[in-house]
């Protein structure tokens, strides 16, 4: 009878960990910050179709890095779940909390249990009721949930990002300002030139579905305003 | 473990839901059961009567009645029959009210699940041949007198203009070429509409021959309760358009319907 090698669960943990790290410090970065009528996300993209970021339900957001299946079946789980949650109760009943908190359960069963973790890292955005309240949420790879308070980022550069925003952010300004402080954030973490933008708003002046996709237009505008 | 847990735990081997919220509640075993029990005779529920849609300059406007008939008697005097169905559709709904209602919730929900994970919206088209299919699937309580039958109008995004679709019992669907009407007042409504019907109407004019319609049906069919001053109740208008679906406001239609009411005789 053959004995399977010991691995210590430290060495084991250690060992998972810096693989889905490896793989996450790939990704290109995404922040989400509140402005003043709502939540932006706004990504680097260089691709006008394979979204980063999406709808959820009428006032949550996703946003993922990472490999791009990973983080694709967890968005089209997230949708299910809130959709099936919206049709079962009603459409109040469906908040950002429980859904990070299946996501946070989600990727911590895999981390421990699959036999390779998924490389990816989940935001969770949530406009509030009247400009109060809004959440955002950080999954990690390892099932991690943090909440953020103002801004929050992810991707291989989160922490220099979270940082530089860090300085320069001062409660939520209008949308074209933000845009402008994130973009120049990551131009300045980064160090190269920006491949494409992907930006969304969940804005309060939406009346029931509140995601709405920034046009290259728009983006534009707001980045040479 | 797997990521499809979280969606309330798909058994294993159970086929992958795809885009339809339908085929996810299938899986879950949580569809509803368009099936009512075995046996002869049949049931009295709620219906709803007459709704109407018109196409227009701008695209299309539907109106609804709200009034809700078991057999002779007045069930409901302010039920909801003319929905937003997304952004660029409204449905409509006669016949049996409780089973309608839902079935509008599910299209509702079908329309945005599928945009929400494909990233676009279904096509008009797609949109009515989805709802002819739900049609079709409550055909074993037809049998039982418990009949469902939707109007379905909305703004094409691709070739730019209002369309409207009709529905029968068994799950046919028809695209009409300038209005429809469906419920107990439907016929009457469409005689009405026959006449006054002109091709391009202006939003305004529109509307007014929508509710003058609505008016006549319910002059002529008792289940159908026309504009009720006495207690405000009016009908439910709205209007889609290039700009998307839009509620025509109560002070708006209760103003039309006072003209209307006027001139029908």
């Amino acid at each position: 009878m053959s004995m399977p090698f010991y691995v210590p669960p430290e060495q084991l943990v250690k060992d998972r960990a810096e693989y889905a790290k490896k793989g996450i410090a790939r990704g290109r970065s995404i922040v989400a910050m509140e402005y003043a009528e709502g939540v932006l996300l706004l990504a680097e993209n260089p691709s006008r179709t394979l979204y980063k970021i999406s709808e959820i339900y009428d006032r949550i957001a996703f946003a993922g890095v990472g490999k791009y299946n990973e983080f694709e079946a967890l968005r089209v789980a997230g949708i299910r779940h809130a959709d099936l949650k919206g049709y079962m109760y009603g459409r109040p009943d469906v908040a950002a909390k429980g859904l990070a908190n299946a996501f946070s359960q989600t990727l911590g069963n895999i981390f421990t249990h699959e036999i390779k973790p998924y490389e990816v890292e989940i935001l969770v955005a949530e406009l509030g009721i009247n400009g109060e309240g809004n959440r955002l949420f950080k999954v990690t790879y390892d099932g991690t949930l943090s909440e953020e308070r103002g801004f929050c980022a992810i991707g291989g550069q989160a922490d220099l990002l979270t940082s530089t925003l860090a300085e320069g952010y001062a409660g939520p300004a209008s949308l074209a300002a933000t845009v402008h402080m994130v973009a120049a954030a990551f131009a300045q973490v980064e160090q190269r030139e920006i491949d494409g933008w992907e930006a969304a708003v969940l804005d309060s002046a939406g009346k029931r579905r509140t995601f709405r996709r920034l046009t290259q237009e728009e983006i534009v505008s707001a980045l040479e305003g | 473990m797997s990521v499809d847990r979280f969606t309330g735990g798909l058994p294993a081997g159970a086929p992958a839901p795809g885009t339809s919220f339908t085929d996810l509640l299938r899986s879950l075993d949580l569809a509803p059961q368009w099936k009512a029990g075995g046996g002869e005779g049949s049931v009295l529920a709620p219906e709803g009567t007459t709704v109407l849609a018109l196409r227009y300059a701008d695209g299309v406007v539907m109106v609804g009645d709200r009034q809700a008939t078991e057999g002779h008697l007045v069930a409901h005097r302010r039920i909801q029959k003319v929905f937003q169905a997304d952004g660029y559709s409204a449905v409509a709904i006669s016949g049996t009210a409780g089973l309608a209602i839902e079935m509008v919730r599910l299209f509702q929900t079908e329309l945005e699940h599928y945009e929400k994970l494909e990233g676009a919206r279904l096509s008009l088209e797609g949109k009515a041949t989805y709802l002819a299919r739900m049609v079709r699937a409550q055909l074993p309580m037809v049998f039982q007198g418990l009949v469902v039958v939707p109007l379905f109008a909305g703004f094409d995004e691709a070739t730019q203009e209002g369309r409207l679709y009709t529905f029968d019992v068994v799950g046919g669907r028809y695209e009409e070429q300038d209005f429809g009407a469906t419920g107990s007042g439907g016929r009457d409504a469409k005689s009405y509409l026959r006449g006054a019907y002109a091709e391009g109407l202006a939003e305004s004019a529109a509307l007014e021959v929508g509710l003058r319609a609505l008016v006549s049906a319910s002059e002529e069919d008792t289940a159908t309760g026309g504009p009720d001053v006495q207690r405000g109740i009016f009908p439910n208008v709205v209007t889609v358009t290039a700009a998307g679906f839009r509620e025509i406001p109560e002070e708006q239609v209760a103003s039309i319907s006072a003209t209307a009411m006027e001139s029908i005789r």
